[in-house]
């Protein structure tokens, strides 16, 4: 049922590659086995139902998780084989924002979008107009005094976007990014993110819920279920897709082979608990 | 059968905390040499662990010391040896009581502070963030705040010893009538230069071990607002203990 991405081309390493990756939290599988590569900007977008451990797949690409098995290749080298300072010049490659922001609530706006810029050492006129930049992208201008706390969630969201742009990154990682935005903000979102691959380069990893957004921006999509990714495909073949766990997300029914799955996991982690 | 299990599970967790008390301090002390070196945050957190404490530290360390002499001059008066008050206070100042009562009320006042400042990064990703735009966590949170709380701590102890000693000056010469000469003479008469350093190495140890414990606490916080409360009370709980603990090794060591 896995299908597999078409082989790279010859000579051409792929910019992120994960091989057998495993990890459960306390006894719970969470991923079961995921693989898959991804070329130098291309898009892929994950989809699946909730708690089935998107963001936690996501975290992995980072290294933020480490696996309990498994490999992860990013420019082709083995991420935990490298000392932690190479480590951590590898994450500069990436920019991440995460589902509720995790904006640095002791600065302002300005600072958490300056952050990595101030970080990576560029003079201070330059890092007031990216930072100006950036949040005009997401169109918030007039914020950059204040602290994130006053801001919405749908803001501080936006906040955490342009933050994870701002050091015009290889590889971007979205968890989430227009889940709560309005209908307007969420194409906005989804405008920056086709102009930014289209641009720029940039491969990009998205988690999304938006069958609309993932047929936009994705070169392709995949559906995690059961710790492992299902079915990857580009989206006008996977929203066609007769596979029925698709066919159940696609058209968001309450039965079928991923509720089944729900089923079966709550009734054995229940003993457990008790 | 439960008793062993739960002394079994005691041990483990203690020999986890241990582990991870361990494995930040090699990894804070292998963060901290290398670059960027973030002296304006070094420099804040210095102001809030130092300059922020002293007037805690001044208002303990002074009523240590009037207490001291009141207790003390009380107690010797019985055998006519008062005298030394100005040596008790002195020696029992600058020796141990500046040092521990210092290092308990940093704990208290910063080093919840630092687990309810870390846990909350954590808790809310703010730690993920930090790593995920290749900053380093631990250089960049509990470098400084460590560094911060040894340079900080033995400055605030040979501040006590002299807030101290002038608290014992004050009762012994104002409220008990010693004469203000032979007072200062005594008490400097048994104290040498070792039972100061001593007092300041202490403290330095002291500011290692809370800062770290309060830093690990934040830094592994689990479950939301109130994982962040219970990291905040082992931080002061754990810290307090052991630094109390701590003293008795050092002083066996050092003397």
């Amino acid at each position: 049922m896995l299908k597999e991405p078409a082989p790279a081309e010859a000579g051409k390493t792929p910019k992120i590659r994960v091989e057998d990756l495993h990890k459960s939290f306390d006894g719970k599988v969470v991923l079961d086995g995921v693989n898959f590569s991804l070329p130098e900007g291309e898009s892929l977008v994950v989809v699946g139902p909730s708690g089935t451990g998107k963001s936690v797949l996501l975290k992995h690409l980072i290294g933020l998780v480490r696996p309990d098995s498994g490999r992860l290749f990013v420019d082709g080298r083995d991420f935990w084989a490298l000392s932690d300072l190479e480590r951590t010049a590898v994450r500069k490659k990436f920019g991440m924002s995460f589902q509720e922001g995790a904006l640095f609530d002791s600065m302002s706006v300005f600072d958490n979008v300056a952050f990595p810029l101030r970080r990576s050492g560029r003079p201070p006129s330059e890092v007031r107009e990216r930072v100006r930049e950036c949040l005009s992208i997401v169109h918030l201008p007039n914020v950059e005094g204040k602290r994130p706390s006053e801001l919405s969630g749908g803001m501080r969201r936006r906040v955490g976007f342009a933050r994870a742009i701002a050091h015009e990154p290889e590889i971007l990682l979205f968890d989430e990014p227009n889940t709560g935005l309005d209908p307007i903000m969420t194409d906005v979102i989804d405008e920056v993110i086709l102009e930014m691959k289209e641009k720029l380069d940039v491969t990009i990893v998205t988690i999304t819920h938006h069958m609309e957004s993932a047929r936009k921006i994705g070169d392709r999509v995949a559906l995690l279920a059961g710790g492992k990714l299902l079915y990857q495909a580009p989206p006008e073949e996977f929203l066609k897709s007769d596979d029925p766990a698709v066919r159940q997300f696609v058209e968001g029914k309450a039965e079928g082979p991923l509720t089944v799955e729900f089923e079966r996991e709550t009734a054995t982690a229940a003993p457990e608990a008790s | 059968m439960k008793l062993l299990e739960l002394i079994g599970r005691a041990l483990l967790r203690l020999l986890e905390e241990l582990g991870r008390f361990f494995q930040m301090l090699g990894s804070a002390a292998s963060w901290l040499i290398r670059p960027p070196y973030d002296v304006a945050e070094l420099f804040r957190q210095m102001v809030r662990v130092g300059v922020d404490s002293i007037p805690v530290v001044f208002l303990t360390t002074l009523f240590t010391g009037m207490v001291l002499a009141l207790q003390t001059f009380n107690g010797f008066k019985r055998f006519h040896a008062e005298s030394l008050v100005g040596s008790v206070v002195a020696l029992s100042l600058t020796r141990e009581l500046a040092p521990v009562l210092t290092a308990l009320m940093v704990t208290g006042r910063v080093g919840s502070a630092m687990a309810a400042e870390l846990g909350t990064m954590r808790v809310t990703e703010q730690i993920d963030a930090l790593t995920a735009l290749g900053t380093e966590p631990v250089q960049y949170l509990v470098v400084p705040r460590v560094t911060a709380s040894v340079l900080m701590l033995p400055l605030l102890v040979i501040l006590g010893d002299f807030v101290g000693m002038y608290g014992g000056y004050l009762v012994a010469v104002q409220l008990l009538g010693a004469n203000p000469i032979t007072y200062i003479e005594n008490s400097f008469q048994y104290l040498e230069i070792s039972d100061v350093t001593s007092g300041i190495i202490k403290a330095a140890v002291f500011g290692l071990i809370f800062s770290l414990l309060a830093c690990v606490r934040g830094y592994y916080t689990e479950g939301g607002a109130e994982g962040v409360g219970r990291a905040t009370t082992r931080a002061v709980v754990s810290g307090s203990l052991s630094v109390l603990f701590a003293d008795f090794f050092l002083t066996k060591l050092l003397f």
